[in-house]
């Protein structure tokens, strides 16, 4: 994928420049250069945004059924997204190819668009040029202008690009929708499941299995060059952590632990991940070095103790330990010192997972006979449940930070299984825009990729 | 190991009728699958649960300790170990719906554990037995409520 800003100065090339530059800013609240990015729009109001989604206005692109294809992930991404209202297309006055040319403010503002997209997609070979122009239409300003080429096969990812940068400069936070999504694919009979990893873009397309569903895979993880996952494995009849390139090859086991591993993570510099591993009557946590392999113990506090996950400096891992009785979270510094309890709410406490911000840590709440999502700060205050219900577990996080995504089970209504399932759902970390994610099979155990690029 | 896993539902289907009838199957645990009159081949799966009375043992919520009740059907089993010396078995942890799936296989695996270290406890050489945890991921019984979560909170000698 190779952006061509020649034609238009301030595009992508500039959009990467500050894309990294706001990277050091992300960890708490909006990056000082988003606010004065939607500071000069009219459109974007980012409190406002949450209740109130932007309307903005997609025609087709110009430039045949790829031009009409773009468009419509477009709009649907940034529709799930809960952010926007995309408006109806009935509604469009101008027609799409005489807006991909010189847009009519006049026909958008009536019909009730803020913010405007146009686009033209140019075939040549194999390769395909889109360039694409986001407006902001009270002030009749162009707000960006970028054009991508790339194999024309990779056309989905270029909508996922533009969907990017649209959510980018008119929200002023960065975008999610250039991201895949590993999971576990279940079916059949909940005494006899297989499962099989799977991976699908995040609106849930170019979806494909990873493994067979000869042995039960479990609790996928993304490297953080998505490219490598970490997962749960029965295929050598002993569940093991191993390692799977998305490149190709075969699962390797990681470690040579003498009992069960599970619950691996990477680090956030991938050269490690940390683990749970059981021996004896306790679980404890280890760093695994993937340059040597050797093996460190991080904890040995007695109990079980599971789901280590690191924060997004590494500086510090969070994990779920029944050392003080009943399952509860724990922080401790990557080297295993300092553990201190962070969660006092009702209940119990499991699958912490810090977020790509490191400004919340999301988990799973068991209460009163019901589950829930919810979040709390690092240190363990603010914490507030996003969502409760049956069987509903594992949130993993976008990679801004705004959205998660979990697994939740419906319970069986007879002895026999039946009504028994379990499904995928997102929702935004604001706790609105609860929505179940379409998978071909039932599905647990997702999680969420880095941006792709 | 298919004859293990055969029997296995076959043991789980009888438990399931015997609830029916309003049994306290699940604090006795009785794996009665046997019919009589058939002739059940020594040191198999159907031999220990007709011998030690029960192939499995059942915990509390969110425990893995071995319950006073329970220790007999162990003591039992060990028994049967030491009548079939050449039996090998591995120990089958499971944990009921209400817990999340990895805390569930640690704690599957550390009641496959405790039961384990009961056998050897009363005999039985630690190399006869294996343990492996399913967590809440291969339930024995299938439905959603007290009875069926009482029947997962179990490790289960299954006969190599």
């Amino acid at each position: 994928m190779t952006p061509d800003d020649k034609a238009m100065p301030g595009g992508l090339a500039a959009l990467v420049s500050r894309r990294a530059a706001l990277f050091g800013g992300m960890a708490f609240g909006l990056p000082l250069l988003g606010r004065q990015a939607w500071a000069q729009s009219s459109v974007v109001d980012i409190t406002r945004a949450r209740t109130d989604p932007v309307p903005i206005a997609v025609p087709d692109f110009a430039g045949g059924s790829m031009g009409a294809n773009i468009a419509r992930v477009v709009i649907n991404n940034l529709k799930n997204s809960g952010l926007f209202r995309p408006v109806d297309r009935a509604a469009f006055i101008q027609t799409a190819e005489a807006a991909a040319a010189v847009p009519r403010f006049q026909d958008w503002r009536v019909i009730g668009a803020q913010a405007l997209v146009t686009g033209r997609v140019d075939a040549g070979g194999d390769k395909v040029r889109v360039e694409f122009r986001l407006w902001d239409v009270l002030p009749e300003q162009q707000i960006q202008g970028t054009a991508f080429t790339a194999p024309a096969a990779n056309w989905r990812r270029i909508a996922h690009l533009i969907s990017d940068v649209i959510y980018e400069r008119l929200l002023g936070e960065k975008g999610y929708f250039d991201t895949r999504v590993v999971y576990i694919a279940e079916s059949g009979p909940r005494d006899r499941r297989t499962r099989r990893l799977a991976i699908m873009d995040q609106d849930g397309e170019n979806h494909r299995f990873l493994t067979d569903g000869s042995s039960a895979a479990l609790t996928p993880r993304f490297h953080p060059n998505a490219q490598q996952i970490a997962f749960m494995s029965y295929a050598r009849g002993e569940p093991k952590v191993y390692l799977f390139n998305l490149d190709g090859g075969r699962p390797e086991p990681l470690g040579n632990f003498p009992g069960m591993t599970l619950s691996p993570r990477f680090s956030p510099d991938g050269r490690s991940v940390v683990l749970s591993a059981t021996r004896g009557n306790d679980a404890n946590i280890y760093l695994v070095d993937l340059g040597s392999r050797r093996e460190r113990q991080l904890t040995s506090g007695g109990g079980l103790d599971v789901s280590p996950c690191f924060s997004p400096d590494g500086s510090q891992i969070v994990f779920n330990s029944d050392r003080g009785g009943d399952q509860q979270l724990y922080v401790m510094g990557a080297d295993g010192g300092g553990a201190r309890r962070i969660s006092f709410g009702r209940g119990r406490y499991a699958t912490p997972v810090w977020s790509p911000r490191g400004d919340l840590i999301a988990f799973t709440r068991i209460a009163g006979g019901q589950f829930g999502i919810g979040v709390m700060r690092p240190d363990g205050s603010g914490e507030r449940i996003l969502t409760e219900g049956w069987g509903m577990e594992g949130p993993t996080f976008a990679p801004n930070g705004r959205v998660m995504m979990y697994f939740r089970e419906s319970p069986a209504r007879d002895r026999s299984g039946g009504g028994y399932s379990s499904r995928l759902s997102s929702i935004d970390v604001a706790g609105f825009n609860e929505r179940q994610i379409v998978t071909p099979t039932d599905a647990s155990d997702p999680a969420w990729s880095p941006l792709l690029s | 190991m298919k004859t293990t896993k055969l029997l296995g539902a076959v043991a789980a289907l009888a438990l399931l009728a015997a609830c029916g009838s309003k049994t306290e199957t699940a604090a006795t645990g009785a794996g009665t699958a046997t019919t009589a009159g058939s002739t059940i081949r020594p040191g198999s799966q159907e031999d220990l649960i007709s011998k030690a009375g029960s192939d499995r043992v059942f915990f509390d919520f969110d425990s893995s300790s071995v319950r006073a009740d329970q220790r007999p059907v162990l003591q039992g089993q060990a028994g049967w170990f030491a009548a079939n010396p050449a039996v090998t078995a591995q120990v089958e942890g499971h944990a009921d719906e209400r817990g999340t799936r990895e805390y569930n296989l640690a704690l599957g695996q550390r009641r496959a554990n405790a039961s384990r270290d009961v056998l050897v406890a009363n005999g039985v050489a630690g190399s006869r037995l294996s343990t492996i945890s399913y967590g809440k991921d291969r339930p024995i019984a299938l439905g959603s409520d007290e009875e069926a979560w009482a029947q997962n909170r179990v490790a289960v000698t299954a006969v190599r």
